[in-house]
């Protein structure tokens, strides 16, 4: 499989001297394109710091990142526009969904390509059809705020998948949902993975959850540790977990 | 790419107009707060532009007749008008007074003209109804904030005067509307004495062997005569020929006949320098600190709108926009609420201003202004 993402001996110190925290002490990591890995570790193990470096929101102190076959950092920023690099190499997805407020279903989704230089009407036909793949195509025109918790969450999947990025980085993306939802969720960034050859990193506390990965890594004190886990089947179609509750919201 | 202002405006129209609306209130005060300063330099602009007259002739040195009282007789107009670049020369006076206005009193600036020939410096101008006195005696020209009416019958002193005109903004310095009267009437009003004085001057003049010579009583009417009417006028207003140096004319004037003369533009200093500097300066003040809390109150606004979207801004941002789209959008939306103040600010200012009791001039530069400030 091509490479999606490498970590070499990425660390990261926050502040210096007697205040200092080791946060990162030399990661090494590889996904794959169409992969989707676990990413587990106790409260304070340095999860959220290993996602924000490699989403470039924090500078790495050493180390070496790789996105497809572009080095995004040596020792230092490979690439000027960290800004573009976000933008178009990689797609977030948080713990809550954070959509903006002010903007319908569609151009929550569809301003990322148009941040790109899209044209409205192509990144809203790009949005709308994404959406229908994540079967929230029907609330294309509400507003986030008349959205359930897991239509708003399948929204920031549609928008951190809308750039087609390679890389997709989610923090927590389970947390505010019940076991069905979750597994739905997980389910249906597999087969995004799978569908557009995206590498995706999940990094999670949800016992429900953890068993669905091929592949787990486990951070402890700033340094990983891969581990298989004994794998449960994900269902055929991912979407098919949505159809109980997309038929309540119909209603 | 859509506009991420006008989106979040919309979602919240009803907050940001709000906010609009509470500015343009803050913004009208402001407005109107400028317009109260410009309206008392413009009431003195008006007084010296509805006079006509391109030098004032006062008692010598005095800064009559308007911050200072002054007297001269009236005849030394008619040295004046026989000097080289003077067009017409006339006498005025000014005496500002409490009259009955139906069950009221109004304080009016009696002023007395000249009605030989029509245009002489000093008669009503901006006339709106009616028309100029032309008998010599008791007809008025009043101003339309005096609350006249034409027809109105107006007691000055002892006597009645029939309101023939109307006039508008014209008015004293201090905004209280004139009251045009012949010179002659208005001299009578100013000057002329009561009856119980005219009879304590006889006795004090008949007790004076000086002025009563024994067996001349010849002596003492002429007196009393000279005592008891007044030929006096408060100033001399003059205009010039077209082709005549206002400088050279004043100095002339002073050099020959004595006089203190003022031209436009000393005139100009002497009324906003020093009879309404106080109070200008009072409102000019105001203004400045009213216009720093506005200022103040905007920059709140603005910080507390960016606030409350701290979430969206780092989500934007995290998305790849650019931080020059997120600060036009916040530029935008400052722009947005500036319009909807300016608009609320000026409408609010010209609803109110004429319930000012003194002219509020409001001037589009000022609104501009105002409108930058928001921005
Ligand atoms: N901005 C910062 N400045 C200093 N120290 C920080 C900063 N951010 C995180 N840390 C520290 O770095 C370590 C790793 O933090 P991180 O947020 O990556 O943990 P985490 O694995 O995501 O934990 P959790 O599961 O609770 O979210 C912690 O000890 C934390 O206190
Ligand atoms: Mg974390």
């Amino acid at each position: 499989m091509a490479d999606g993402i490498t970590l070499e001996n990425v660390v990261k110190t926050y502040g210096n001297g007697d205040t200092a925290v080791h946060a990162l002490r030399g990661v090494n990591m590889s996904v794959a394109k169409g992969e989707v890995v676990g990413l587990i570790g106790p409260s304070g193990s340095g999860k959220s710091t290993l996602l924000k470096c490699l989403g470039a929101v924090i500078e790495p102190s050493s180390g070496k990142m790789t996105i497809g076959d572009q080095c995004i950092y040596d020792n230092g920023w490979k690439v000027r526009d960290l800004r573009a690099l976000r933008r178009d190499l990689i797609g977030f997805i948080f713990q809550a969904p954070y959509l903006i407020p002010f903007l319908d279903v569609t151009d929550n989704v569809a301003l990322l390509p148009m941040l790109a230089g899209k044209p409205n009407a192509a990144a809203r036909k790009m949005a709308h059809d994404l959406l229908d793949a994540l079967d929230v195509g029907h609330r294309a025109a509400a507003m986030p705020s008349q959205l359930s918790g897991g239509e708003q969450q399948r929204v920031a999947i549609a928008r951190a998948l809308i750039n087609r990025p390679p890389v997709i980085l989610a923090d927590e993306p389970t947390a505010p949902l019940d076991g069905q939802r979750a597994l739905a969720v997980v389910a249906l960034l597999n087969d995004m993975a799978q569908q557009f050859d995206t590498a995706i990193i999940i990094v999670t506390h949800d016992e429900k959850i953890i068993p669905t990965f091929k592949r787990l890594y486990n951070i402890r004190e700033g340094l990983t540790v891969e581990e298989i886990p004994k794998g449960i089947s994900l269902p055929a179609s991912a979407v098919a977990l949505f159809e109980s509750d997309t038929a309540r919201d119909k209603v | 790419m859509i506009s991420l202002a006008g989106r979040d405006i919309l979602h919240g129209w009803g907050k940001f107009v709000l906010t609009g609306v509470g500015l343009g209130l803050l913004i009208g005060v402001t407005l109107s707060m400028a317009g109260v300063y410009r309206g008392m330099v413009d009431d003195a602009q008006a007084l010296l532009d509805n006079s006509h007259a391109d030098l004032w002739v006062v008692q010598k040195d005095t800064l009559g007749p308007y911050a200072e009282p002054s007297s001269l007789p009236e005849d030394s107009e008619r040295p004046i008008q026989a000097m080289r670049g003077v067009a017409q020369a006339a006498g005025v006076t000014y005496l500002t007074m409490q009259i009955a206005q139906g069950d009221k009193d109004v304080r009016v600036m009696v002023v007395g003209t000249e009605m030989g020939e029509p245009g002489m410096p000093g008669q009503p101008t901006h006339l709106i109804a009616g028309r100029q006195i032309v008998r010599g005696h008791y007809e008025a020209v009043a101003d339309i904030k005096s609350g006249f009416a034409i027809g109105d019958r107006v007691k000055v002193r002892r006597n009645f005067y029939t309101v023939v005109g109307l006039t508008s903004r014209m008015v004293s310095s201090g905004g209280d509307p004139m009251l045009f009267l012949s010179l002659k009437d208005a001299q009578a009003a100013q000057f002329q004495k009561d009856s119980d004085a005219i009879v304590r001057q006889r006795a004090r003049t008949e007790a004076n062997p000086q002025l009563n010579p024994p067996g001349n009583p010849a002596v003492a009417a002429a007196v009393n005569a000279v005592q008891s009417g007044s030929t006096n006028v408060n100033a001399v207003l003059v205009t010039i020929t077209p082709d005549a140096d206002p400088d050279i004319v004043a100095n002339a004037i002073r050099r020959w006949q004595r006089l203190t003369v003022y031209t436009r533009a000393e005139m100009e200093e002497i009324l906003v320098q020093k009879l309404i500097a106080n109070s200008a300066r009072q409102i000019a003040m105001f203004l400045v600190i009213l216009s720093i809390v506005s200022a103040a109150i905007v920059a709140f606004i603005i910080y507390t709108m960016t606030i409350g979207k701290i979430r969206e801004i780092a989500v934007l941002k995290l998305i790849g926009t650019r931080n020059r789209t997120i600060s036009w959008m916040i530029l935008q939306q400052a722009l947005g609420l500036g319009l909807i103040g300016f608009v609320v600010g000026k409408i609010a200012a010209s609803l109110w201003a004429p319930f000012f009791p003194k002219f509020v001039l409001l001037l589009p530069a000022d609104r501009s202004g105002a409108f930058l400030r928001s921005c």
